[in-house]
């Protein structure tokens, strides 16, 4: 089963190899990793993907959180979270067929940022079952190059009448 | 002002250190320049490795932290299999590594290595320091990492020009960590659940590992033992924790352990690991590992609870503070009679033994003899590999940190510089290196050191001629086909011990064992004791690889 880890982690030169690290070590896989300076500019936060069950996450956890300049860790799939991915996807466009592409953006509430001769640039946010979605619809245009983030995910806020 | 080199240097004393080993080169040039004047003892080793070893061996022998130094590139590498030894044991060891100037790092400089990111796996944490502002403060966080919670190595990177650059120098007292605790006291629930569990039991064992060494928790260990009557097993690393001969130690448990203790293990009801980690070496196959066992897990480091083995009780902590609390909550003793019974008749049907036929000296023997001259009382290093075996069987120790030995990684050429290291550290005790012919040859280099420094350590070999560990493998799983494990020619340690000016005792006839044997430890200086021993000797018993407990060779 997949595994969302939300880490927080000291915002310094060879943290990332160190985590990465670690996984490759321990003969654990990455599905994917995202990571980015948090509102405290000596945090980073780092939310990676991880296949295995829940003894391996209970281990991967657990030799994360030994890491010196790892802060905190936390599994979040259990928890109501929000995650999305962000994907940019050239997509081969000769002027007959952008009214198409175009409703398929529209549908898929993804925004064209950039255009060009033969091709337009197509920004896409939401989770892995979204972006799998628009990519299917715009294959059969011609994906001409993609590139998508990881995931990135966070906790729900408390909601009125809870806890 | 003062310069990085002196910054170190003074940190070092601030931190209490009283010996560093090392070995100069260009990029520690400064930091030697500025050893010169300092009050600190540093003992020259002839290679770092053994650097490593001996600072691991000083460390395991005193409870302190070693402290070594070592040049940029080839003499950080060097380093490697020291630091992953001492990372395998979790030994405390802040490791000082010189590096080329901040502006020629990544540009494969003359003598540059990535030595963080070589170490990355083998280290609880490492620095390059690349503000001399910062050196002290990252000192004083080193020796704290290094030597708190589950210990081990750490490693500061320090170039060239932060070694001459200048900053003011004050020690800072304290260290903050956002994401490193110290694990202290237990859940004091949990505690009285297991104190429950341990009074319930019917056939319960203590497995004690090296988290009680390092936490000297030893007292702790036995008086839990006597108080619930439990008999007790150590691991390779926990040796020492009871003493060998106390009436409830059953000896090692695993690959090569008491034939009693594999028993005990295998049928007991309530298995109690303490500072230990469940490797393979103990454990053989898990699915039969203490099949009958409800097992509590008393560790420091949440990461080993669950790791190898599921457990049923997982109490996270300091294991002596741990031990403390459990002892005050035990109110019933378990109903272990019977099961005491059943362990003696064990013991007394299968003791550990070797057969003494002929005239060649069994390797056992001389084990035994050591054991008996020097009470037990004696600090052993080993080498590894069946001179290894031999020794944690046959050597009955007293007390904790007076068996030394590389268990995790097993690293053949560990005993002799340990040896150097737990001399330093223990200079009134009689040090004693049981080595064999081939992992002394791999550091024999040291045997300057120890001459420089007037060291009176004991060098026994147990001298087969063989890669003796692989040569029992190859003879029992390989049909005797001896693939390059016969290690001749054996050269001549006696002549070798005169060209470094060491006295050496060659002994070949059982008889004349134990006056040799004593000649050396009277002797106040350093010796190499050759024994020519049966060359193919086996170590029993033996769990092969991957077995059961209970289906030993040779029990």
């Amino acid at each position: 089963m997949s595994h969302i880890l939300a880490i927080l982690v000291e915002n310094q030169s060879g943290v990332l190899t160190r985590v990465a690290g670690l996984f490759s070590r321990r003969g654990y896989n990455i599905d994917s990793l995202a990571v980015g300076q948090t509102h405290d500019p000596g945090v980073s936060r780092m939310t990676i993907v991880v296949d295995g069950d829940s003894r391996v996450i209970d281990q991967v956890v657990k030799q994360l959180d030994k890491l010196v300049d790892v802060i905190e860790v936390s599994d979040i799939s259990g928890d109501e979270h929000l995650d999305r991915e962000l994907v940019l996807i050239k997509v081969e466009a000769e002027p007959e067929v952008r009214g198409e592409i175009m409703q398929i953006v529209d549908i898929f509430r993804a925004r064209i940022v950039d255009i060009g001769h033969h091709s337009l640039i197509i920004e896409c946010t939401g989770d892995a079952g979204k972006i799998r979605a628009i990519e299917n619809s715009l294959k059969p245009f011609g994906i001409l190059e993609l590139v998508r983030t990881g995931k990135i995910a966070m906790v729900r806020g408390q909601k009125y009448g809870e806890g | 002002m003062m310069t990085g080199a002196e910054i170190i240097v003074k940190s070092l004393e601030q931190e209490g250190v009283e010996v560093v080993f090392g070995y100069p080169g260009g990029a520690v040039i400064p930091l030697y320049d500025k050893l010169y004047d300092s009050p600190l003892k540093h003992i020259l080793v002839r290679h770092e490795q053994a650097a490593a070893h001996a600072a691991d061996g000083y460390a395991r022998a005193t409870g302190k932290t070693g402290v070594v130094i070592a040049t940029s590139g080839p003499g950080a590498t060097n380093l490697v299999t020291g630091i992953a030894t001492a990372a395998m044991d979790s030994i405390p060891m802040v490791v000082f590594t010189g590096q080329v100037a901040l502006p020629a790092i990544g540009r494969d400089s003359f003598q540059e290595a990535d030595i963080t990111g070589i170490t990355l796996p083998i280290v609880k944490h490492s620095y390059l320091v690349r503000d001399v502002n910062e050196l002290a403060s990252t000192i004083r966080s080193a020796f704290y990492l290094a030597s708190t919670g589950r210990q081990g190595p750490v490693l500061i990177d320090l170039p060239k020009d932060i070694q001459m650059a200048e900053a003011e120098f004050s020690y800072p007292q304290e260290v903050s960590f956002r994401g490193y605790r110290v694990p202290g006291e237990p859940n004091s629930a949990m505690v009285y659940q297991t104190a429950k569990k341990i009074g319930l039991s019917r056939r319960p064992v203590i497995y004690a590992g090296g988290g009680v060494i390092s936490s000297g928790a030893a007292e702790e260990i036995i008086g839990l033992a006597e108080k619930t009557n439990t008999p007790v097993v150590t691991t390779l690393m926990g040796k020492g924790a009871i003493a060998d001969d106390h009436p409830l130690s059953l000896g090692m448990v695993g690959m090569h352990g008491t034939y009693y203790a594999n028993y005990a293990v295998s049928h007991c009801d309530l298995l109690i690991a303490v500072g230990a980690r469940f490797s393979d070496r103990v454990t053989g196959n898990l699915d039969t590992f203490a099949p009958h066992a409800e097992i509590i897990h008393i560790d420091i480091d949440a990461a080993e609870i669950g790791k190898n083995v599921g457990v049923q009780c997982a109490l996270q902590g300091d294991v002596k503070l741990v031990l403390q609390e459990l002892q005050r909550r035990i109110e019933g003793k378990p109903q272990s009679e019977k099961w005491l019974e059943q362990i003696a008749c064990w013991k007394e049907e299968h003791p550990l033994t070797y057969e003494q036929d002929g005239d060649e000296i069994k390797p056992q023997y001389v084990v035994e003899q050591i054991s008996e001259l020097t009470g037990g009382n004696a600090i052993v290093t080993t080498e590894v590999g069946q001179n290894q075996m031999w020794a944690a069987q046959y050597y009955k120790a007293k007390k904790p940190r007076c068996f030394i030995s590389s268990g995790g990684l097993g690293t053949m050429g560990y005993g002799l510089p340990a040896a150097v290291g737990a001399q330093l550290g223990c200079p009134d005790q009689l040090v004693i290196d049981i080595s064999g012919d081939g992992s002394f040859q791999m550091n024999l280099q040291e045997l300057a050191t120890i001459v420089q420094y007037q060291l009176p350590v004991k060098i026994v070999i147990l001298n087969n001629g063989y890669l003796g560990m692989v040569r029992q493998w190859q003879e029992l799983f390989h049909e005797k086909r001896y693939s390059q494990t016969e290690l001749i020619p054996v050269p001549d340690f006696i002549k070798l011990a005169a060209a470094y000016g060491i006295k050496g005792l060659r002994v070949q006839r059982t008889e004349d064992v134990p006056s040799v044997l004593e000649e050396a430890i009277k002797y106040p200086g350093p010796v190499i004791v050759d024994c020519v021993v049966a060359k193919e000797e086996n170590v029993f018993p033996m769990v092969p690889a991957g077995g059961s407990l209970t289906n030993m060779l040779g029990g």
